[in-house]
């Protein structure tokens, strides 16, 4: 076991962790930062996409080790609680979700697309989702609320 | 309808999922809680010669091992095939079936403990087709003791009305086609979880990541032997289903014997690689159909011979046996029909229920064959179709009732909308056009298990805070059903949403369900909130017109305040909830839903039974490269007769999940094999659409408000994934002249028709 500084969320605390442990195990088991999900844990899927100084990387694919000395965000840091974002909002509008298992990874991804795209075509939407599987919604919800929250983010 | 119902309405658990607070089966974790991991047998068929813990035992943090004969008691969803056990005993039939597990203080510790078992093999046969299953074989051999004649077929279910294959013999205008379909499976998010609690009033409680938590009580029951009493079973939030999470599971038994066993939580979360090990998906399957039609284009005979290989166990087999070909009998009129299916034992993962069950595959066949028939007629697919629906209140030739159809709206709309009549034909080579039908039963009429029992209660409680709280067994799956009990609450008692609440998928504190299968939810669970809540509301009215002396029909409620037309009385919904509540408190009123009696007096007359069937028509459109065989689906059209959409974009939501499933199957989906081991357990390989690979989608919903369905809705699941498949192969041949009898429809297979049709 190794004794890690991790901050996370913006708080900055002390984890022991094994040196192979992923990032996703760390926030899921030692953390009890379960928003972040499990699907497939083999970097497939984007259902445990967080951001690492604000790029999206995969939790499962990330050891635990290499997020010293960075800032990780997960779902749970993103509405504090308290608002939405407009991502989540729109997705929840237009039921761009259903049984929610893929979500936090969508709304992970779809956040630093949008600050670093803002006037992002419905088509380069598609594509940035393109690591992202979901399994109820034929996407087709999802394209529509990341567009809807580009449209509300611009304006 | 004045409220909620029928207004595109987020879903209630929306929030929680978006911020990553919902929680799902794995998300729990307990005080001195142990986890499980499996040894899984690496072996197709073999007698288990040796098993042996000792190290194993010894590793550090193991606390307990298990294997086969410590829970010997077979189970399954349907009673007439318990064929499985929580572990094997004695023998393995599939590459992957769990042999052992062991029960550790970490995850790291019992997969440790589990490298350390020893496992002797000795190897039987092995059957990797339906075909080396349909043989003879020695008693030895055989996969299960029970299957009949030394054979492993499972199951043999074939109806016939009015000798169809005489009509085929002579009929002039007839179209055969030999149909294959490969596996394919559920592919949801959430893999399989589940935490076991023995409780310290010598009751077990599990969560677990199910569709079913009554048939996993009714199970646990019987491998515990323990009564039904002092088991509970919670259902979490669930990560997708379709049909994968709708069968009691070995797992769930394991953690549950383990729990009572060492009085500790017990937890079993699946990798995804154990997920596609367990599958329980659809069927590969073969069929060799033929249709007939007179010369005007009705329909006059149908024949189909179906095998589907059924993997090692039973599942819902028996189901998905009949349903292959009683769910032939509409969306159109056929009055000689007839079908065989054999489902077939191999040494492969088991397959079972998936959206659409059982009729998936047999419905690409009868869609194709109608295909080939228009083109061989000279006559227009979609005018084809038109002239042999079924009509409104009619009856099949296997006596199912037929209520409301909305086909004809259907047709006509996706004809309409993609510019069908003057564009069909007519594209360029290499894009086509391609249409097809569906229909799809609302709920079984019939239970699985037979009892005396509705299919389902719900309970509405009113309290002092005005809240109405909804109890019932119905089983989120993510298609909404949570948001739908608070709609038809809020709708029946005039208040906004926010004043309801559930309480479900509980066993100990909520009535029973059935579960969320067979597409039965809307229209059985909705029939019996409905009746909840408006009796609820008929207590209110009955103290409300006591006190303010008014007639008792005059009362509307409405907006939160219930007043008479006149508005001589006119009060909060508060005040109302006060004067019903005077001098006997909180109260609860319960709703229920019995299928009335339906069918025909032959065996397997209740195969396909359901109060109320959907029916829709699809057309898609491809484009094909002629020279590399590569198939792109641009834009699908779907219209779906539901009823009445409770919640359109809830239903809209189904409808483009059912393309997205049916797309998948069609084009890249399949569970391949080598030798029993299966070669593509995972995202990379076993390839599910992304959002790259998702075509245009305008869904169109068809209201033909059914007569005994609530608020006129009946399903919106399961219905709309039928015509997908066809109408993209359809399309296919429209564009490039080529037939694809093989599922899925990947570039070799089109490049080779292409180069035979030269």
């Amino acid at each position: 076991m190794e004794k890690v500084t991790l901050t996370v969320n913006g708080f900055t605390q002390s984890v022991l962790v094994e040196s192979h442990e992923t990032i996703l195990d760390t926030l899921r088991n030692r953390l009890n930062l379960t928003g972040t999900k499990k699907c497939c844990d083999e970097g497939t899927c984007g259902s445990c996409t967080i951001l690492m100084d604000g790029k999206p990387v995969l939790g499962c694919l990330t050891p635990t080790l290499r997020c010293v000395g960075k800032e990780i965000l997960t779902i749970e840091g993103i509405s504090s609680g308290e608002s939405l974002h407009l991502v989540q909002k729109h997705l929840v509008k237009s039921l761009g979700l259903q049984c929610g298992f893929c979500t936090p990874g969508v709304v992970m991804t779809a956040i630093p697309f949008l600050e670093e795209n803002p006037h992002a075509s419905r088509n380069e939407i598609k594509e940035s989702l393109s690591g992202n599987l979901c399994r109820c919604t034929g996407y087709k919800k999802i394209i529509d609320a990341v567009e809807n929250a580009a449209e509300e983010m611009r304006s | 309808m004045t409220g909620a119902i029928g207004k595109p309405t987020p879903y209630i658990d929306a929030v929680q999922k978006v911020t990553g607070q919902a929680m799902y089966a794995d998300d729990y974790k307990f005080p001195n809680m142990v986890y499980v991991s499996c040894l899984r047998s690496t072996e197709s068929h073999a007698k288990i010669k040796s098993l042996e813990l000792k190290k194993a035992e010894a590793s550090p943090g193991v606390i307990a091992i298990v294997t086969g004969k410590d829970i010997p008691v077979p189970f399954g969803v349907l009673s007439i095939s318990r064929d499985e056990t929580a572990m094997a005993i004695e023998k393995v039939r599939y590459q992957g079936e769990i042999v052992a597990a062991v029960a550790a203080e970490t995850i790291e510790a019992a997969e440790a403990g589990v490298k350390l078992i020893n496992v002797e093999y000795e190897p039987l046969t092995e059957f990797f087709t339906p075909q080396d299953s349909l043989k003879t074989c020695t008693p030895d051999e055989q996969i299960h003791a029970h299957t009949k004649d030394h054979k492993n077929i499972h199951k043999t279910a074939e109806l016939r009305f009015n000798e169809p294959e005489k009509e085929l013999e002579t009929a002039k205008h007839k179209q055969t086609g030999e149909f294959k379909f490969a596996g394919v499976t559920h592919g949801f998010t959430e893999p399989h979880s589940a935490v076991a609690m023995w409780n310290g009033d010598e009751t077990l409680t599990i969560i677990s990541a199910t569709q079913v938590p009554h048939y996993l009580q009714k199970n646990l029951s019987k491998v515990l032997g323990l009564p039904l009493h002092k088991i509970q079973v919670k259902k979490p939030v669930l990560g997708g289903g379709f049909g994968g999470k709708s069968d009691p599971f070995p797992h769930e038994m394991i953690v549950s014997f383990l729990s009572k066993k060492i009085k500790r939580p017990v937890k079993c979360t699946f990798s995804r690689e154990e997920v596609f090990i367990t599958h329980h998906g659809r069927h590969p399957t073969e069929i060799n159909m033929s249709l007939s039609c007179d010369a005007g284009g009705k329909i006059t005979a149908l024949d189909a011979d179906i095998i589907i290989d059924g993997g090692a166990y039973g599942s819902f087999g028996v189901v998905t046996s009949y349903y292959n070909g009683v769910l032939l009998q509409g969306p159109y009129e056929i009055n000689k029909f007839g079908f065989r299916t054999r489902r077939t034992y191999t040494n492969k993962h088991q397959c079972g229920a998936m959206r659409g069950h059982g009729a998936v595959n047999p419905r690409y066949a009868v869609e194709t064959l109608l295909d080939m028939m228009a083109h061989n007629m000279k006559m227009d697919p979609c005018d084809l179709r038109e002239k042999n629906f079924l009509s409104e209140h009619s009856s099949t030739v296997g006596e199912f009732r037929i209520t409301s159809n909305g086909i004809r709206d259907c047709i006509a709309a996706v004809r309409k909308k993609s510019d069908w009549d003057s564009r069909y034909g007519k594209l360029p080579y290499g894009h086509g056009l391609g249409v097809a039908c569906g229909f799809f039963i609302s709920g079984s009429a019939l239970p699985i298990l037979w009892n005396r029992y509705p299919q389902t209660v719900v309970h509405a409680k009113l309290d002092f805070d005005g809240r109405i709280v909804m109890f019932s067994g119905a089983s989120e799956i993510g298609q909404g059903s949570d948001t739908l009990l608070v709609q038809i609450a809020a709708e029946e008692l005039g208040i906004p949403m926010d004043f309801v609440q559930v309480e479900v998928a509980d066993t100990k504190t909520t009535p029973v369900d059935l579960g969320s299968y067979s597409s039965r939810v809307t229209f059985m669970v909705g029939n019996a909130a409905k009746t909840a809540a408006s009796n609820i509301r008929n207590e209110m009215v009955k103290a409300i017109s006591k006190e303010k002396d008014t007639t008792a029909e005059s009362l509307i409620f409405r907006n939160g305040r219930i007043f008479t037309k006149d508005k001589s009385l006119d009060i909060t919904w508060e005040e109302g909830v006060e004067m019903a509540m005077a001098g006997r408190g909180a109260f609860v009123e319960s709703g229920f839903y019995i299928s009335p009696k339906l069918g025909g007096n032959f065996k397997g007359a209740g195969a396909g039974l359901s109060p109320s069937y959907s029916f829709g028509a699809f057309i898609s459109e491809v484009e094909v490269n002629p020279k590399t065989g590569e198939t792109n689906v641009i834009k699908v059209w779907g219209a779906h007769d539901c009823g009445k959409a409770l919640n359109p974009l809830a239903v809209e939501g189904q409808i483009e999940g059912s393309i997205h499933m049916g797309l998948g199957q069609t084009m890249s989906e399949e569970m391949r094999y080598k030798n029993g081991q299966q070669l593509n357990a995972n995202f990379f390989d076993y390839r599910i659409p992304s959002s790259l690979d998702t075509p245009d989608m305008d869904v169109t919903i068809i209201e033909s408000n059914d007569p005994e369905g609530p608020y006129g809705a009946k399903e919106a699941g399961e219905g709309p994934i039928h015509p997908v498949l066809p109408s993209i192969g359809n399309a296919v041949f429209d564009a490039v002249g080529v037939r694809m009898m093989e599922l899925p429809i990947t570039p070799d297979k089109v490049l080779k028709k292409i180069k035979e049709n030269v």
